[in-house]
């Protein structure tokens, strides 16, 4: 028997699955204005933020409001619990994206087009791939796509160490100031945080589909 | 004294401060030497669910039978101070007719009561002591109220069977299609769930929240879950007193009241 509140929940997935698109558009804007040296996306993905952290206070709101008020149990208050979890991610992820752009549009007004962008094209790619199948598992309730992300966000991690040891290199000295290189490291930093937030919501799409922790 | 009751109209705009459908001031209660409510005051809402949650013994269902004057019928009974105004109206005043008021303000009891009768005959009883014998506007009546009960694909191949026959579940909504049949403007619910099973429950509680569009909906329930499922507004009583009266959301998601607090979360005595 549906009841009637049961709409609510409906309502919440819904404005959980825009937060990971928005949280998703920002990580794309920030990874492609850096590589792109697009100045106009970078500003976007900085102004997206405000939006992104109204989103997810409305949807941490609407949650706590629904076990206040429905009493829900098994698989509604799995579903409250990793919505609560997963927008917190998602708000996150999309920090870590602002810090990007805010780093990108300081780089690229300061030292101009990147002389040496590094994998940060491929890390940038990855991690879109990550926080889109983190929404994607959760709407298609696909468990296997949520266990893939597991293993793919090692790839990150690995460009992610692959990029400090560069960075590190005395002899990238001649190539870029060591504002560049330690700017470089932090938005490397950030693209590696993103990946371990669309591993822990794929984390919660495992609990939330099998039950269990 | 000629009463009107016109309390139709749609419930105002969220941006518009509600209206109230019965004010109660000041209001003391007693049964004989027992005091059983202490200066009450409170508005209930026009097309709104309002709970009343206690303890046993805390004076919710006293003043749930005091808004349609139930009490008279119990000698001892009697309001020592105070008034309880229903559109604009003192339900006290000497002058008003109780039948007519009762018309008014329907009530659902806790136990489903059905008279031994067919399932058409409960709902057109009010009507025909009213001196309604037209059988196509009783069949009409009994068919609206049937469907705003939510009962009548249940039942509408067995109307001239005998109520008694039916479930306790299709009994309740039977009694709440009888009480919309006089087309009440207010519905007075004392613990209409008590006695049924969850999905029954689960019914009547959709039933509730169907019927709030049209009807301003009192309801006493010692079911705290049912009280945040069901109502817009919730109030707390504690040995005859108001403790707390606030939105249902502010009553269970961060009431002010340290008592109200410990009810609703279970820690109470």
């Amino acid at each position: 028997m549906k009841r009637y509140f049961h709409k609510e929940l409906t309502e919440l997935e819904n404005k959980l699955i825009l937060l990971g698109e928005k949280s998703h558009q920002v990580v794309q804007l920030a990874t492609q204005g850096l590589i792109e040296n697009n100045l106009d996306k970078v500003n976007e993905a900085y102004n997206m933020d405000d939006y992104i952290d109204v989103l997810e206070m409305e949807i941490s709101h609407a949650c706590i409001r629904y076990m206040s008020l429905r009493g829900p149990v098994s698989s509604d208050l799995r579903l409250l619990v990793v919505a609560l979890k997963a927008s917190k991610d998602f708000e996150r992820i999309a920090d870590e994206a602002h810090s990007i752009a805010r780093k990108s549009y300081r780089l690229l007004t300061s030292e101009g087009s990147l002389k040496n962008s590094l994998s940060l094209s491929e890390m940038g790619k990855l991690a879109c791939e990550l926080v889109n199948d983190s929404i994607s598992c959760f709407v298609e309730e696909d468990i296997e796509k949520a266990f893939l992300i597991l293993k793919k966000d090692h790839d990150i991690d690995a460009i992610n160490q692959r990029h400090f040891d560069t960075l590190s290199d005395e002899l990238l000295r001649d190539e870029m100031s060591d504002t560049a290189r330690f700017n470089l490291m932090l938005i490397s930093k950030s693209i590696e945080r993103i990946g371990d937030h669309a591993k822990n919501i794929a984390g919660g799409v495992i609990f939330l589909l099998n039950g269990d922790q | 004294m000629n009463v009107n009751f016109d309390i139709q109209g749609k419930q105002a705009e969220s941006t518009k401060p509600p209206k109230p459908v019965i004010t109660t001031n000041n209001l003391d209660f007693a049964y004989g030497d027992s005091q059983a409510l202490f200066n009450i005051s409170m508005d209930i809402f026009k097309k709104e669910v309002t709970a009343f949650i206690g303890p046993s013994g805390c004076g919710k269902s006293t003043l749930l039978r005091c808004f349609n004057r139930m009490n008279d019928l119990i000698n001892s009974a009697n309001i020592k101070n105070g008034t309880i105004r229903i559109s604009d109206i003192d339900i006290y005043n000497k002058d008003v007719d109780v039948i007519e008021l009762r018309k008014h303000v329907g009530m659902v009891f806790q136990k489903s009561n059905p008279f031994p009768k067919s399932i058409y005959e409960n709902i057109a009883y009010g009507m025909r002591i009213q001196g309604v014998k037209k059988r196509s506007e009783l069949d009409e009546t009994v068919e609206s109220s049937l469907r705003g009960a939510a009962l009548w694909d249940e039942v509408k191949d067995r109307l001239n069977k005998s109520a008694l026959g039916l479930s306790g579940g299709q009994q309740q909504r039977l009694c709440i299609a009888r009480a919309l049949a006089v087309k009440p403007k207010i519905i007075l619910m004392d613990e209409p769930c008590s006695a049924l099973d969850p999905v029954a429950t689960a019914k009547v509680e959709e039933l509730i929240h169907k019927l709030k569009k049209n009807y301003t909906i009192v309801v006493v329930t010692h079911n705290m879950q049912q009280a945040a499922r069901v109502s817009d507004r919730t109030a707390f009583f504690y040995l005859g007193r108001l403790i707390e009266y606030e939105t249902t959301e502010q009553i269970f998601m961060n009431p002010k009241n340290s008592k109200t607090e410990a009810y609703v979360s279970g820690r109470f005595g």
